[in-house]
């Protein structure tokens, strides 16, 4: 019992990475972005490759930021140069990745019970060596989640991240204050595929395989931490955005254990993840409506 | 100075409804004026704006600012140089950020947007001095959500962020239409008193004739994308607003609307 409260905790940390990408899309540039369904598995892809041949576990984890950056990079280009809606956008930059991941990984991948992890790395082992596998997750998890959530948190306090929260908000200002609001937009994409990329990292390294589909459905788990994030702490203004969505995420991910825990297998997963979603929308009283929250 | 030469805009181009609404028209506003510019709906006020703006493309023609055209800058570059009040009170403002966090990018405008503070402290009590300006006590509502504020109240912090760092223009798109009479006087004199002291060249489209007579140094009323009347400093302060009103209702007539 207490295993499964460990990594339930452990992927809702992980996985919290996502939300965080879905908050500044969605929430911040009132963008549904739906980059992030090709844009995790590429980071998973690229970190699988990678691990395979040698590379540092903890390199992966730029690497992948950087592969995620282009591919946010992507979607912004074909909306603000080509003008083509935002949503039309992301699917024709996640349909291109999903030909992409297959390119680099060849197939789906599996990293052997020898190549370290950021979870096995020496480094690991010499800070948290105490713990067992299961703990040296969490801790990991853990301490990514936060140092993210630190540096956006950071990050959006700064004239940047002012200027990011305002083009979603009124695009009509940031033109006002002579900036491209259409560049604002994409540095904005290229920061949440970024830690969405670095989410599919950190699954891959964690359950040590990159599978093609594995993509399918994260953007929907990433809207639905959002809204149940603000949705909860709606009426705490204290609670950063940020903050609310790793609840948001832990929370989500404990709904699913305890879906598998009473027998559920797994061909539903996905189900109901979508059931989850819409029981989210309808609880909330949001039902999809722009949620701005910056 | 500003240069309108020899614009022509046509609507809906090729199409059945295409609509010819300026055919090479001209207009010079030297610096400091103040210009109200009248008119029925579909009259052009809001397109030339518009166009000066760089907010809609034109068919032919240039913009100059004090001899060099602006007319192949993209809208936001044209900013640089310009301020804008729109009729909207929500357009002027970011409603999800506090009144605060809005001052301070009104106040970086011209400089770049880095990774330095969003919010410089050391301006708190400058912003503050500004808003108590107002009269409207908003000086202690700095961390307030600009959303959770009137529309007037919002349209005051808007004109003061749309002049807040230097600049060549002041555009006024109806930008006291949306307001109660009361919030739209206290706007108006905002307006006049902003004008005045930081020497603006200020184009104001007003459906308030009365504005546009008692405000302002020179007076415009267009009518289907030309000049009808135009009378600026002494002429215009002979003029009587029964004048303007009698002018505006032959025009209104003749154009059947």
């Amino acid at each position: 019992m207490a295993d499964l409260l460990i990594s339930t905790l452990t992927q809702g940390l992980i996985y919290a990475l996502i939300s965080f990408g879905v908050y500044i899309t969605y929430s911040i540039l009132d963008f549904p972005d739906l980059t992030t369904d090709g844009c995790f598995p590429l980071g998973a892809a690229v970190t699988a490759v990678l691990l395979t041949r040698g590379v540092n576990p903890w390199l992966t984890l730029l690497l992948s930021l950087c592969v995620g950056a282009l591919a946010g990079l992507a979607t912004g280009l074909i909306h603000v140069k080509l003008h083509v809606r935002n949503l039309l956008s992301g699917i024709i930059t996640m349909t291109a990745l999903f030909s992409i991941n297959l390119q680099i990984a060849g197939s789906n991948l599996v990293v052997d019970r020898g190549t370290d992890t950021i979870f096995t790395s020496p480094v690991t082992m010499s800070l948290f060596g105490g713990l067992n596998l299961l703990g040296r997750k969490l801790v990991v998890s853990l301490v990514l989640a936060i140092v993210v959530k630190l540096l956006l948190d950071l990050y959006f306090r700064t004239k940047s991240g002012l200027l990011l929260r305002a083009v979603g908000d009124n695009g009509t200002l940031v033109t006002s204050l002579a900036k491209d609001a259409g560049n604002v937009k994409i540095l904005g994409l290229v920061i949440a595929n970024a830690l969405v990329a670095l989410a599919g990292c950190i699954v891959c390294q964690e359950q040590r395989s990159f599978s093609a589909t594995m993509g399918t459905g994260q953007v929907v788990f990433g809207l639905a931490t959002v809204i149940i994030g603000i949705t909860l702490f709606r009426r705490l203004s204290f609670v950063r955005g940020t903050t609310a969505v790793i609840v948001g995420s832990i929370l989500y991910k404990a709904c699913i254990q305890v879906a598998i825990s009473v027998g559920l297998p797994a061909n539903l997963l996905k189900l109901v993840t979508a059931v989850l979603f819409l029981l989210v929308l309808v609880a909330s009283g949001r039902k999809g409506e722009e949620i701005i929250h910056a | 100075m500003l240069e309108i030469r020899e614009i022509t805009k046509i609507y809906n181009a090729g199409a059945v409804t295409e609509q010819c609404l300026f055919d090479h028209f001209s207009l010079t506003v030297p610096d400091g004026q103040f210009v109200s510019i009248v008119g029925s709906n579909g009259s052009g006020k809001t397109s030339l704006l518009n166009i000066i703006c760089g907010s809609i493309p034109i068919e032919s023609g240039d913009v100059l600012v004090n001899g060099q055209s602006i007319a192949r800058l993209k809208d936001y570059q044209r900013y640089a140089s310009m301020g804008r009040v729109y009729q909207n009170p929500s357009l002027g403002t970011c409603p999800n950020l506090t009144m605060l966090e809005n001052l301070s990018l009104a106040d970086n405008k011209g400089r770049s947007f880095g990774l330095s503070r969003g919010v410089n402290r050391r301006r708190t009590e400058d912003y503050r001095r500004e808003l108590a300006g107002l009269g409207l006590g908003l000086e202690d509502k700095l961390n307030v959500k600009m959303g959770s504020l009137s529309g007037g109240q919002r349209q005051a912090v808007a004109l003061l962020m749309a002049t807040m760092t230097p600049l060549q223009f002041l555009i006024l798109d109806e930008h006291t239409a949306a307001l109660d009479p009361k919030t739209a006087e206290i706007i108006m004199r905002l307006t006049d008193k902003v004008v005045r002291e930081k020497r603006l060249t200020a184009l104001m489209v007003t459906h308030n004739l009365r504005y546009a007579v008692e405000y302002g140094d020179r007076i415009l009323m267009m009518d289907q994308g030309q000049v009808v009347l135009d009378k600026a400093d002494a002429e215009k302060k002979a003029t009587s607003i029964d004048e303007v009103l009698g002018m505006f209702n032959k025009i209104s007539i003749e154009s059947g609307s």
